[in-house]
């Protein structure tokens, strides 16, 4: 009878999920309700409870899309571009009536972010094109032109938003599928060093508060109490962390609200003030057990789509790791990126948790050959 | 299959590679990580803290001032204020409209905040305002406790309980100057509760009074909120401070002097105890401990009969006829006779030029008694052509004049006892004729202050070099006797005696009603510019081209203790205006009750003095009004005020 019952076909399917990797998953997500009960200064309200409520259903969302065939996503790979492009264009038409930055569509019932979901289209835009794409094409004019538009169109769009970080991360996340999808290296290393010989100029072209904190980032010290006040207050709560933290609900820099943003972009110091470096070694550690899960899916995966999607969505998650502790750790300037299921707020949680359950769907279905 | 093999190797190469990336980026954080957190740990630990605690410094509870008995001349006042500390304020004016919804703020407070919030040093505090009362701060730290960087503080505020009686003596406090704090770098000189002394006894013992502060460690959040009191270390209270001054005497030589302009000095001659160092009218230090307001600070500075100056100290007057007993001890002191006899017409000549004595039928025959008693100018101008001005001079000096004392007060002004040597420096002039005769009788160059005036009449009356002193408690000194036979003192102290107690005297008026107790003094007289010969600034001029009415005296005469100094400023006479204060200001210290009862008298005339006054001018108003209402056409409205008859009654 049992055995009966766990040979059928669900069963095994939950049985098939990659349990370990949700265990690890799970364990960042308890982490940071611990974190932001702290943060709250002791407190489930107004963060660490909503924080938990929402894993658990965006987890239990990544199991159902890692269900999903990996045929549906190839399908609608790039009508959801062009859903989330339309959304983008929406968002500066919208601003551009109401005046000002604007970065949220409001739906209604909630606020939607559709530069969050680009991260997440351009990977599988670009996986269906190279994916389709004729052998050897990759490195011909027709294999470059449509990946660069598809990159470029969203990157000018969400930059003129303003929102740096986001456009970076989709730029990188673009360049991440040309590289994989097999664009020879120079096509990397002379736009790369043109790019660095142009910095001074997007230099200009960068808003003001943007210049300003470029140049905080290079010298924080120079203004400790005005603008490059974050980025030294965050290395207090790091470095006054030292070894083994403060203790828990010690934190004097998040507790006596010395550190901006103690939930949300800066909730990495925040973790490191109470639990110190063993903390830091804690969440890096962890995601370093996921992506390096991702792209061993992305190598044991039969077809191209799933390999590119599969590496391309480890890169993603991780360039949000990476991004966000180099500027809490004083080492890339104040750019609006959470830190990955740790940082509160739902739209980041969904991009990571989607690309989680796409993930464990590559995993379920790596060993097709075709879609 | 060999360039899909080819594919999926460079596809499996790159993606090793990112791999990698991933790898060698998780190293690098953990390791810019550990860098900040192992070998950075104390740096950032040490700034975590200087973040989460604040040293707040506890302002010194401020010594008192009390008089001779122990009785509080300044004390301090327990009071609640506000601070904010701008630098935490986003929108400063913002802020303040929310404070002023509280407590009210009048534009030039406002203007005053602004202006000081920008040459702040950053994180130091602001007083909003002082004395704010219980129900504001209650309302403060209910209504407006999540604003950023205020701070409602309990303070103390330094107490006058007398106000302007004793605002010479005490002087006033006030905040440190930027330049205060710039030269000496004391953190208490930001405090915004904190005061330093800025006159007077307050400034000169600033260091007994001030104490020691105290600190209290607190940890403050972001905003400059205070979370948790961590310690407190209690501050020091600074030394109290004992004058010599009595709290009674001079409060009722104040109510006694009113709103004349008058400086009233009075000495214990045997011990040197100043008593009392009265400059009227003055100011309510209470008013200027805590802000100064810039109108009563222009109204003051204007006002003719000088409140800012303690004229005890910094008024220089011509002495007039209070001079001739120095000039009748210089004339003994070179060997004259106080029997010698002079004859006075009532005129003195020399070569071609007559001078004058007061009496112009003349005294008749005057020896050294009478001629104080007389105050002879005749009398002087001889004895002080036979001795020279020099003797004059020296013995001026000798009883204390162009002298500043070793008292806690700023400043003093020592005056001019002029000299041949002196008027060559000067004026690059030979000492004339004129001038030794100018000088015999107080005129002239001859300025002196109200102190020295009673210093040199203590020093008559015990025939000792009394020296003044104001705080109590200094061990006392034995005072060296005066360079003259103390026969030919007695000589003068019996003339000063005949001034206020014999026939003819010019004090007669202002002798003391106490049983055994009898005063000499000698009145004064002294021109404030120079009018032609024979008129006087009398009653018939304006106030400020009045003559200074002066008088000095000693009680008892045959055994002196107390020495007085009175100085009416365009008082006119001597006798008049300032004898009757000595009077009464000795009659104090001997008969309390009877100087209260003339004190009653006297108030109740000034009161219905200044009813008749106003009852006058509100007399002359109508009777102007309807003058006007008259010349005008009938039904016309008038508007213009009543002001220009106004100036008319202002001359009695």
């Amino acid at each position: 009878m049992m055995g009966g019952l766990l040979n059928a076909r669900w069963p095994q399917r939950i049985l098939a999920l990659p349990w370990r990797m949700i265990l690890t998953i799970s364990l960042i997500g308890a982490f940071a309700v611990v974190v932001l009960y702290s943060a709250a200064g002791g407190s489930m309200t107004p963060w660490a409870l909503n924080h938990a409520v929402r894993f658990t259903i965006f987890l239990g969302a990544a199991i159902l899309i890692s269900q999903v065939p990996l045929r549906f996503w190839l399908n609608i790979a790039y009508p959801l571009y062009g859903v989330v492009l339309v959304a983008l264009i929406g968002v500066e038409v919208v601003g551009g009536i109401r005046g000002g930055s604007q970065r949220w569509l409001n739906l209604g019932f909630m606020q939607l972010q559709p530069s969050e979901f680009m991260k997440l289209a351009i990977i599988l835009a670009l996986g269906r094109f190279y994916h389709y794409l004729p052998r050897g094409y990759a490195s011909k004019l027709p294999g470059i032109w449509p990946p660069l538009a598809l990159i470029g169109v969203p990157f000018l769009l969400v930059m003129t938003q303003p929102d740096l970080g986001t456009a970076l991360m989709i730029v990188a996340g673009g360049a991440t599928m040309m590289f994989l999808g097999g664009l020879p290296l120079k096509w990397f290393l002379i736009p790369g060093g043109a790019g660095l010989a142009a910095l001074p100029l997007v230099f200009n072209m960068l808003h003001e508060y943007q210049k300003k904190r470029v140049l905080i980032f290079l010298d924080p010290e120079a203004d400790p109490l005005g603008a490059g006040y974050h980025i030294t207050q965050s290395k207090i709560a790091i470095g006054s962390g030292g070894l083994f933290g403060k203790g828990y609900l010690q934190g004097s820099q998040s507790h006596l609200q010395y550190l901006p943003e103690q939930h949300t972009d800066f909730v990495f110091a925040t973790m490191a003030e109470e639990w110190g470096l063993f903390g830091g070694i804690f969440l890096i550690f962890a995601y370093g057990i996921i992506l390096n899960w991702g792209i061993r899916v992305g190598l044991s995966a039969k077809t191209l789509f799933a390999r590119l999607v599969a590496v391309g969505l480890s890169m993603t998650i991780f360039f949000y790791v990476l991004i966000n502790s180099m500027m809490v750790m004083g080492l890339a300037p104040v750019v609006g990126i959470p830190f990955p299921l740790v940082s509160y707020g739902g739209s980041a949680m969904m991009t990571v948790m989607i690309a989680f359950g796409l993930l464990m769907g590559i995993y379920r279905q790596r060993d097709e050959e075709h879609i | 299959m060999a360039q899909d093999g080819g594919n999926a190797r460079l596809f499996e190469r790159r993606a090793f590679f990112l791999g990698a990336i991933q790898a060698g980026a998780g190293v690098a954080l953990l390791g810019r990580m550990a860098y900040l957190s192992i070998a950075e740990a104390d740096k950032y630990k040490m700034a975590a803290e200087d973040n989460r605690v604040a040293l707040h410094l506890i302002p010194p509870r401020r010594g008192w001032i009390v008089d001779a008995a122990g009785a509080a001349i300044a004390t301090n006042r327990p009071a609640y204020a506000v601070d904010l500390i701008p630098s935490l304020v986003p929108d400063l004016e913002a802020a303040l409209q929310r404070i002023a919804a509280v407590v009210p703020l009048d534009p030039a407070d406002r203007a005053r905040i602004l202006e000081e919030a920008k040459d702040l040093p950053p994180s130091a505090a602001l007083t909003i305002a002082d004395d704010i009362g219980w129900d504001a701060f209650a309302a403060l730290n209910v209504e407006l406790a999540d604003m950023a960087g205020l701070q409602p503080q309990r303070t103390y505020v330094r107490h006058y309980p007398d106000g302007d009686a004793f605002a010479h003596v005490t002087g006033y406090v006030g905040r440190a100057t930027a330049e205060q704090y710039k030269k000496t770098k004391e953190p208490l000189y930001l405090v915004p509760g904190f005061r330093v002394g800025k006159d007077g006894v307050e400034r000169s013992e600033d260091a007994v009074l001030r104490g020691k502060a105290g600190a209290r460690r607190v940890e403050v959040n972001a905003r400059g909120r205070i979370v948790k009191e961590l310690d407190t270390r209690i501050d020091v209270p600074g030394h109290n401070v004992q004058l010599t001054i009595d709290r009674g005497l001079q409060a009722f030589a104040a109510a006694r002097v009113g709103n004349e302009s008058c400086s009233v000095a009075v000495i214990d001659v045997v011990t040197g105890d100043i008593k009392c160092l009265l400059s009227m009218p003055a100011f309510d230090p209470n008013v200027f401990s805590n802000r100064i307001p810039s109108q009563l600070w222009k109204d003051l500075q204007a006002d003719e009969k000088k409140p800012l100056l303690n004229k005890t100290l910094q008024g220089l007057y011509v002495p007039g006829s209070t001079f001739k007993p120095v000039t009748a001890l210089a004339a003994l002191h070179e060997g004259i006779l106080p029997t010698d006899q002079v004859h006075c017409s009532g005129a003195y000549r020399v070569g071609n030029n007559t001078w004058h004595c007061h009496k112009r039928s003349g005294h008749g025959t005057v020896n050294m008694r009478s001629g104080i008693a007389k105050s002879c100018n005749v009398y002087f101008y001889t004895m002080a052509r036979r001795v020279g001005p020099q003797a004059v001079a020296d013995m001026a000096r000798v009883l204390g004049l162009e002298h500043k004392f070793d008292l806690p007060m700023p400043v003093q002004r020592a005056g001019i006892i002029p000299d041949p040597a002196w008027k060559q420096e000067r004026y690059d002039q030979k000492w004339s004729v004129a001038d030794t005769l100018n000088m015999a009788i107080g005129q002239g160059y001859v300025i002196v202050n109200p102190l020295q005036l009673a210093v040199m009449t203590a020093r008559i009356a015990t025939g000792k070099i009394v020296e003044p002193r104001m705080l109590a408690g200094a061990p006392q000194k034995a005072f060296a006797p005066l360079p003259v036979p103390l026969d030919y003192l007695e000589v003068v102290r019996q003339g000063m005696d005949d001034v206020v107690n014999g026939p003819g005297g010019t004090a007669r008026a202002s002798q003391l009603n106490v049983p055994g107790i009898r005063m000499g003094g000698k009145t004064g007289t002294a021109q404030v510019r120079r009018i032609s010969a024979g008129f006087r600034g009398g009653a018939g001029v304006p106030w400020k081209y009045r003559d200074h009415a002066l008088f000095i005296a000693f009680a008892p005469v045959d055994n002196p203790r107390y020495a007085i100094s009175v100085v009416v400023e365009h008082g006119i006479g001597g006798s008049k205006a300032a004898a009757p204060i000595a009077k009464d200001v000795l009659t104090y210290i001997y008969d309390r009750e009877q100087a209260e009862k003339r004190l009653a008298g006297v108030l109740e005339a000034r009161e219905r003095a200044r009813v008749a006054a106003e009852e006058a001018l509100a007399r002359a108003a109508a009777e102007a009004e309807a003058a006007r209402q008259a010349a005008l056409n009938p039904g016309a409205v008038s508007a213009a005020p009543a002001a220009t008859p106004a100036a008319g009654t202002n001359r009695p």
